[in-house]
Order: structure tokens, then C-alpha cells, then sequence
């Protein structure tokens, strides 16, 4: 296959323009996509939003214009926007390129989705261990405000707009959007129970949009290029390129864009050049850490929300992680079990108790005492967190559990039987 | 003890209000700019910033005492925090782990004993591509290798020993 038809969009970067600049930003068609939406009614772009079949790009692909249509009429408190920067899902590294390197796309994004939804303070959290994402994203701001595109009356349309970066403090949760809005707030970032859904009640009681990075970039690839382009680089119910991250034993680890639903083999040995050192396959992770493994016989499928879903697994974030013949899968279990053990945030029972007693049976496998029933328990936990928590990091932390015990049981006996892998 | 904000911290802290309609909203950023001025985020500076904002000390300790990134207690000036996470791991994260505790002699959650440099396991840093990473204070290190730390530390010992 030939990798190389494509022009990426999202993907700009290149080492003699330094898209960090306004000036290089607006030299390549920058701020356009802004003029365009504000000259249309805010219905009108929510529904081009809606044509163009966005899919929310944090994990879960809920359709964009959907999620902003949720937004009430009437209501007596301020509507907010907040940008998903959070970006913690381990195998995921996209969002970190458009802070780091290209900021402008992002908040263009954020003024189009904030005059859509009719809001006037919006809020980019940006995950704290960020600095430098955290020290461009505030200059470009600052840049925007000198130039009007920001403040009082943006280019004379009547809409104003404030924008604030919200550093994070370090906690993956807060990644989960009601968790995101507690970080805010002020307070710890725990959770909060759905319904109501953060579009209707969210920060400070306003209804509330939060939209992942990579969506904001899309958002205002679509006005910038037309519904009807953005559609026709993806799929029709699943619209646009994406940015897959491809990391772990592959020749060339890193940022691929592609359109959405691009076979996933493809990306593993087109893209990203296969697997190193001429190993074989053993493993690959599809979306970020939460999502269930697939065997190299089931990964010759299309990568967008449904298809991967459809195969038993989530597209996720779109962070694949790849892994040769010579990897110790319990090992990698145990980094699994750790850091969902360590993130979750304890307020429920399943998910707090479940996640430590997965993680305390890992670290007893790998020191090499595992016993014969310490697979099935584990099973036993991880499906009685499915569906009993208040957030989905219960989920995130038992699916892929339940995926690679199920999927490589031998080899978590044989480590068991031998306390070790035999390699 | 009494500690109070610098002037440039207080002309920041009102900036920040601005941005909430609540006082609590405030709250995580005044507190990492209170690391910053004070090192880390002892009683005192809980105390200092709930004053501060007109919040509850039991507030302020609820939101310091839930992140990892507001260090209840004292890091090293170097605070070297390697990933530990599945797309490192799979890169070497281990022998990375293993080449800073040789050099400095201190295990993860340690200290060396001039203060210099602290050790600390972490999850993913969104750096997966060029894995193992590490970030050390607000800097990234990017595909590592073990004698690459080796330096990247005699570097650093050479600014701490310069300040
Ligand atoms: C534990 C947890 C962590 C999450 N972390 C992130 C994150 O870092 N970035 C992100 O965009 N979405 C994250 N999400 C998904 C968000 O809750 C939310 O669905 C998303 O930000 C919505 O944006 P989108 O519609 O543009 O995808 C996380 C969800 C959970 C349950
Ligand atoms: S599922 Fe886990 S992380 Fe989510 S709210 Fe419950 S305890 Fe917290
Ligand atoms: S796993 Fe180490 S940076 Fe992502």
C-alpha cells in the first residue's frame, strides 16, 4: 500500500514553519475557519458539525454536534466550554503535538464550538505535567487577544469570547469529564454521578461542553475545508481523519494521521514499518491502555468507533500499542493492574477494592508465588467492577484484564507453573 | 513559621480570581504557584493560601492532599520521574530505572542526601512514540537510553552545583 497519497491536515508540522506564530499560522489559512463560522447562525454550525459526522476523538466517539445540540434554550446560568487536555490514557500522545507545536487549530476549534453553544468563558485544561504545552497554549492565547480574534466583540461579529488555561495537578481521572469539571472547581477530581449530563448541568452549574483536543482541531478543520471534505475523508457515520499513535516494538513508533478507518495491519506495518528486528507479533493494543488486546489474527480491520467495537475491542484515543513475540505479557498486565489501582480515585467500592486486589494479585504472579486459582479470581474481580461504578476508569481498569486472561490464558499459567516467562 | 506570597505571586493570585466566579476556583492554581515560591505544600502553605483565598483550611487540604503533583513533602531540586507504563516498558523503562538509582544510589520515592536529586516511578507521559521518557522538574527526556541518563545527570549535577 502506498502510505504516502495522503497530505496530512491535522498533522501540519514541519521543522521551517513554526506554527507557534500567528503570523505563520494566518500565512497558512489560519483563522478562516473562525470568519466562516462566524458569519453563520450558531444552529447553522451546530448543524454542519452534525453534517460532517464528527466523532469525539478523547475515547469514546460521541457524535460532536449531538453533544453541543444537548446544550438547553433557555437557561439562567453561563454556558461554558472546556478543552480536554488531560490527555493520560498510556499509548496516547497526540493531543501533546497540538500544544507543543500547533495551538492555534486547537483554540480556533474552541471559538467555533463556544459561539456555537453560546458561550463566553471557556477553559483549555491541560494536563499539568504539560509546562511547555501549558507555556505555548498561554502565548497563543495572548497572541489572539492582541490581534481581536479574542475579548470583547471578535471581529466585530457581537461575540466575545475569554479563553484561560486550567493547569491540571496530577490525576488521570480528571481526564473523565465530570472529573475535569470537579479539577476546575477547585475541589478534588472525583467524578460525579450522570444524569444530569454535563451539557445540562456541569461547571458551576452552567451547562457545559467538554470536548477532547484532536476534536477541536477537527472542528475547525470542518469549516476550514467544508462539511462535505471533512465527510469524505473518513466514513459516513464517523467522518474526518484521525491521528493514530502507533508506540511500543514497531520500527517507527510515533504520530500517524490517516483517514478514519484505516485498516489496522496497515497501520502497524505500512505506517508504522512493522514489527523491529523482524519478530513476529504477539499482541496489540488498539486505543490506549483500557482497551481489550487483539490477537495478530484480529487485526486486519478497519480502525473507526464501530468497526473496533465490532471485533470485541474500542478504538479508544487511537493509541496502538504493539507488541513483538519476546514480550512478557504478565509483566505488562502488572503495569496495567498498577496504574489503575493507583488512579482510581476510591470513592467506589468495586472499583477502589477491585482495582487494589488485581493489582496485589499481579504483584504476587510476578514475585513468582501465583497459584493455580489466582487467574479465575482475578476474572472473578474485574467482571464484578463491569458496570457498578460511577465512572468508566471501573471499566477502563477491568476490560483489559478480562482481555488478556482470556485471550493469552496459557500464557498466564505457564508463568504461574514456571514463576516466570520462559524467554 | 510565616510565609507570605512575593509581589509577583500576589499580582498572579488576583489575575486567577478573576477567571472563576467562585473563590474555590482559584484554589489549584494558587496552589501551584505556591509550590513554586515555596518548594512544596507544607500546613503552612495550606494554611497561607486558605487564608488567602477566604476558604476552609479543610478545603484546601481536601484539593492539595488529591494530586500527585502538589508534593506534600520535599523533592529533590532535580525531581527525575521516569514512566513506568506499558509503552516504556516495552522500550527498556527498567534498565532507565535501574541506570539513575546506580548513578545517584537512591531508590524510587528517594531523596539523595544533598537534596539534589529525587527518584520517582511514573504513569504515562504522553510521550509514548519516543519511548522510555522521562521528566525531570518541567523538562522531557525522550528516547533514553541508559548512558544517555548517565549524562543528562552529571548535567544536571553541574547547573545544581553552578546555582
Ligand atoms: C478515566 C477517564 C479518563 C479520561 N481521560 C481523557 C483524556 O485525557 N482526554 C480526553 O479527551 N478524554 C478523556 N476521557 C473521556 C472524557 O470523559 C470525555 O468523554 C471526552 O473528553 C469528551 O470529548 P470528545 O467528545 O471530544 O471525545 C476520559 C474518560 C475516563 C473515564
Ligand atoms: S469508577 Fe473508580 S475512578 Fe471512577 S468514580 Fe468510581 S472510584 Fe472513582
Ligand atoms: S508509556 Fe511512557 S510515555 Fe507513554
Amino acid at each position: 500500500m502506498n502510505t504516502s497519497q495522503y497530505t496530512p491536515v491535522l498533522l501540519r508540522s514541519r521543522p521551517d514553519r513554526d506554527y507557534k506564530k500567528l503570523d505563520t499560522h494566518l500565512a497558512y489559512g489560519g483563522m478562516r475557519a473562525v470568519r466562516r463560522a462566524l458569519r453563520m447562525k450558531p444552529e447553522e454550525v451546530v448543524e454542519t458539525v452534525k453534517k460532517a459526522s464528527l466523532r469525539g476523538r478523547g475515547g469514546a466517539g460521541f457524535p460532536t454536534g449531538m453533544k453541543w445540540s444537548f446544550v438547553p434554550k433557555r437557561h439562567d446560568k453561563p454556558v461554558y466550554v472546556t478543552v480536554n487536555a488531560d490527555e493520560g490514557e498510556p499509548g496516547t500522545f497526540k493531543d501533546r503535538y497540538f500544544l507543543e507545536n500547533d495551538p492555534f487549530p486547537v483554540l480556533e476549534g474552541t471559538i467555533i464550538t463556544s459561539y456555537a453553544v453560546g458561550c463566553h468563558t471557556a477553559y483549555i485544561y491541560i494536563r499539568g505535567e504539560f509546562f511547555k504545552g501549558i507555556r505555548v497554549m498561554e502565548d497563543a492565547i495572548k497572541q489572539l487577544y492582541k490581534r481581536g480574534y479574542l475579548g470583547k466583540n471578535i471581529l466585530g461579529s457581537g461575540f466575545s469570547l475569554d479563553i484561560y488555561v486550567q493547569p491540571g495537578a496530577g490525576a488521570y481521572v480528571c481526564g473523565e469529564e465530570t472529573g475535569l469539571l470537579e479539577s476546575i472547581e477547585g475541589k478534588p477530581g472525583r467524578p460525579r454521578n450522570k444524569p444530569p449530563f454535563p451539557a445540562v448541568v456541569g461547571l458551576f452549574g452552567g451547562p457545559t461542553i467538554i470536548n477532547n483536543v484532536e476534536t477541536m482541531a477537527d472542528v475547525r478543520l470542518i469549516f476550514d475545508l467544508g462539511a462535505e471534505k471533512f465527510l469524505s475523508m473518513g466514513l459516513p457515520k464517523d467522518g474526518g481523519p484521525k491521528i493514530y499513535g502507533i508506540s511500543g516494538h514497531v520500527v517507527k513508533p510515533g504520530l500517524y494521521e490517516a483517514p478514519m478507518g484505516t485498516n489496522l495491519k496497515s497501520l502497524i506495518y505500512d505506517y508504522a514499518g512493522g514489527i523491529r528486528n523482524g519478530k513476529q507479533l504477539k499482541a496489540v493494543i488498539p486505543g490506549g491502555l483500557s482497551t481489550p488486546v487483539l490477537k495478530p489474527d484480529e487485526i486486519d480491520i478497519s480502525m473507526d468507533f464501530d468497526s473496533v467495537r465490532a471485533a470485541g475491542s474500542m478504538m479508544g484515543s487511537g493509541g496502538i500499542i504493539v507488541m513483538d513475540e519476546d514480550t512478557c505479557l504478565p509483566e505488562v498486565l502488572k503495569r496495567v493492574t498498577a496504574f489503575y489501582h493507583h488512579e482510581s480515585c476510591g470513592q467506589c467500592t468495586p472499583c477502589r477494592e477491585g482495582t487494589s486486589w488485581m493489582d496485589r494479585i499481579m504483584d504476587k504472579i510476578i514475585a513468582g508465588k501465583g497459584e493455580k486459582g489466582d487467574i479465575d479470581q482475578m476474572l472473578r474481580v474485574a467482571k464484578q467492577i463491569m458496570g457498578k461504578t460511577i465512572c468508566a476508569l471501573g471499566d477502563a481498569a477491568a476490560m483489559p484484564v478480562i482481555g488478556f486472561l482470556t485471550k493469552y490464558r496459557e500464557e498466564f499459567e505457564a508463568y504461574i507453573e514456571n514463576g516466570g516467562c520462559s524467554h | 513559621m510565616t510565609i507570605a506570597f512575593s509581589e509577583e505571586a500576589e499580582a498572579k493570585i488576583k489575575e486567577y480570581e478573576k477567571r472563576y466566579p467562585t473563590k474555590r476556583g482559584a484554589l489549584i492554581p494558587v496552589l501551584k504557584l505556591a509550590q513554586k515560591e515555596f518548594g512544596y505544600i507544607s500546613q503552612d502553605v495550606m494554611r497561607l493560601v486558605a487564608e488567602r483565598l477566604g476558604l476552609p483550611e479543610s478545603a484546601v487540604i481536601n484539593t492539595a492532599t488529591f494530586y500527585t503533583m502538589l508534593y506534600k513533602e520535599p523533592v529533590g531540586k532535580f525531581h527525575i520521574q521516569v514512566c513506568t507504563n506499558v509503552s516504556c516498558y516495552l522500550n527498556g523503562s527498567d534498565m532507565i530505572v535501574d541506570a539513575v538509582r546506580e548513578k545517584l544510589g537512591i531508590n524510587m520515592g528517594e531523596t539523595t542526601p544533598d537534596g539534589m536529586f529525587s527518584l520517582e516511578g511514573v504513569q504515562c507521559l504522553a510521550a509514548c512514540g519516543n519511548a522510555p521518557a522521562m521528566q525531570v522538574n518541567e523538562d522531557y527526556y525522550e528516547s533514553l537510553t541508559p548512558e544517555k541518563v548517565v549524562k543528562i545527570i552529571d548535567e544536571l549535577k553541574q547547573k545544581g552545583g553552578d546555582q
